[in-house]
């Protein structure tokens, strides 16, 4: 079959790879039909992100209709079925799957015991991406194999196009959870830094979930129109500054929640020195992230109020303010998205029309075109937000 | 595939293996940037380790101490030639190409019995420094932001079929945030007889 293979730094390739085969009764095989290019695979391309391998298959945004069960999961799957593929892999059984915190399901990870000494406690298995959690291969491809498949599935009925579902399996349920943990309740304002995919989702989701005031952060005009769109007020962070801005926007009190859809690659420039100093220090590996993001949600946040991390961090970061966060009695909430969590319920949302993830689709190409998508994605060219790719 | 093959050690039976690889992401002038990196890396450490005889070989025998700071020179445009800021090591690389062919044509006058060594290497550096061009241009070339990308207008893609006014709470009506998210109590609730 044909996937996307990483091959080393910035080195995505259209390989011809063996296909997969069933390995354990609980697998699945299935034929994707569509699958996306998401913003944390741009750390997997930048390197980043430790433990990757020549040879890893890309991608953990995929649908697809199932042509093959083990047979310990035909009781919950059967051949033709159209399922989404979330991007964490749980069992459903442990004692976190139980309490619905999928993303750290103890049992997952086939390579847990380096889970254990990078993270301190092994977290669950992730498509197409680092061996620290299962190296799986990734479903930018024309066949993944899903392990736990009977637990590791959503049902999507027919009738509905891929584009609206798709996203189910990760940058949907990401922005609605970043919103969730933020706590978001009527008559807030909400400051969402970063206007890319799961920035823009974050900002439906908080419009859903009734926040007053929503405004996207960015720099890059066609986001930042995306994000108008959806009623959010924006700033340009090259225009103007931001927190002078959230403070005439809250009566200088400051937003009431602050959601971080950026994570570890905030845009380097020269009104953010900060971020200077990060990128020297990551280069020189002395330094995981650039965390400009957190330092400016820090500062800026209303006393008591709520910061959101959904962007992916990696390892270590520096001169984070923890005495302004303690003193201001902030709370934190973060988490990789616990996709099952959340899927039947925004299913039912798009089912409704009460959203449409595909809005956010600028790019649909054939998955032969999936390493010149890396670049466009990354250098933000051709207006690229959101690449979709089916073999 | 030596190193994919290699790497297979890692994987389980029922993993894809790559069979034959395609095209890649990387462009001429990002490989050609790398092979750069790479070079400065390896010119770096020698001038690093073995000023005197670089000096001596060029006839510009109390240029060691020079030929060493080069060296720490060439190691710090290499970091970023090799990461994804390319451009920036790059210049940096064009900017020492010029220096080094300062420094070397101190070395052509007819007093160096070694000006011949001078003036090859003073070809070499030149050979290297268009490659330098050329891959700067090359990778700014390749991974511009495209001007017009900032005049692309979605402000017709709200995602929220009913609009965005309508659409504002509209999950409220049969979602709560559960009570493991919950993060913020009104003092009203929590401590009434203060509010009072």
């Amino acid at each position: 079959m044909k996937a996307l293979v990483w091959h080393g730094k910035e080195d995505i390739r259209y390989d011809t790879v063996s296909d997969p085969s069933i390995e354990n009764p609980r697998d699945a095989i299935i034929k994707v039909t569509s699958c996306a290019i998401c913003g944390s695979d741009l750390h997997l391309f930048h390197n980043l992100i430790p433990a990757m391998l020549p040879g890893d298959i890309m991608g953990h945004e995929t649908m697809g209709e199932v042509v093959e069960v083990g047979s310990a999961a035909k009781d919950s799957l059967k051949k033709g079925d159209r399922v989404v593929i979330p991007f964490t892999i749980q069992c459903g059984e442990c004692d976190q799957c139980r309490r619905g915190n999928f993303s750290v399901c103890q049992r997952t990870n086939r390579k847990g015991g380096l889970g254990d000494k990078a993270f301190g406690h092994r977290t669950a298995g992730l498509f197409g991406y680092t061996h620290l959690t299962g190296g799986y291969p990734g479903g930018q491809a024309e066949y993944l194999r899903v392990p736990f498949a009977d637990t590791t599935h959503i049902k999507v009925p027919d009738g509905i196009e891929d584009e609206k579902l798709l996203f189910l399996s990760d940058i949907l349920p990401t922005g609605w959870q970043a919103a969730v943990q933020a706590d978001i309740q009527p008559g807030d304002t909400v400051a969402v830094w970063g206007c890319g995919p799961v920035g823009q989702m974050t900002i439906r989701s908080a419009i859903l979930l009734g926040a007053e005031q929503v405004i996207g952060i960015d720099h890059l005009p066609e986001r930042l129109s995306m994000a108008a769109a959806a009623g959010a007020i924006t700033i340009n962070f090259e225009e103007e500054s931001v927190v002078e801005r959230l403070n005439e926007l809250t009566g200088g009190e400051g937003p009431h929640k602050c959601i971080d859809a950026v994570g570890t690659e905030s845009h380097v420039n020269l009104g953010q020195p900060d971020t200077l100093i990060d990128r020297a220090k990551q280069m020189l590996m002395v330094e995981n992230d650039r965390p400009h993001v957190l330092r400016e949600m820090i500062y800026v946040c209303r006393p008591a109020g709520v910061i959101s991390i959904i962007g992916v961090y990696l390892g270590l970061v520096d001169k984070i303010p923890m005495g302004q966060a303690m003193n201001k009695g902030l709370t934190f909430r973060m988490a990789q998205a616990h996709v099952p969590r959340w899927t039947g319920d925004l299913l039912r949302r798009i089912e409704d029309g009460q959203i449409d993830p595909s809005f956010v689709i600028t790019h649909k190409v054939d998955l032969s075109q999936g390493p010149e998508m890396y670049a466009t994605f990354r250098d933000k060219a051709d207006g690229c937000i959101k690449v979709m790719l089916q073999p | 595939m030596p190193l994919t093959n290699l790497t297979g050690i890692a994987r389980s039976d029922g993993d894809p293996r790559v069979e034959q690889k395609g095209p890649s992401s990387m462009s001429s002038a990002d490989r050609l940037a790398r092979a750069l990196g790479w070079f400065s890396i390896g010119l770096g450490i020698t001038e690093l380790v073995a000023p005197g005889r670089i000096a001596r070989a060029l006839g510009l025998d109390d240029k060691a101490g020079l030929i060493r700071a080069y060296g720490v020179r060439e190691l710090a445009s290499a970091i970023p030639t090799l990461s994804v800021d390319k451009p920036l090591g790059l210049a940096a690389r064009i900017g020492g190409d010029a220096l080094d062919l300062a420094t070397l044509a101190t070395g052509l006058h007819r007093d160096n019995p070694k000006r011949g060594n001078a003036a090859i290497a003073i070809a070499l550096v030149a050979g290297i420094t268009l490659l330098d061009i050329l891959a700067y241009t090359g990778v700014k070339a390749v991974h511009r932001r495209d001007p017009h990308s900032g005049e692309r207008d979605y402000s017709d893609r709200s995602g929220l079929p009913r609009g965005p006014q309508a659409s504002r709470g509209l999950a409220r009506g049969d979602f709560d945030i559960p009570p493991d998210y919950r993060a913020e109590g009104q003092t009203a609730d929590a401590v009434p007889h203060l509010v009072a």
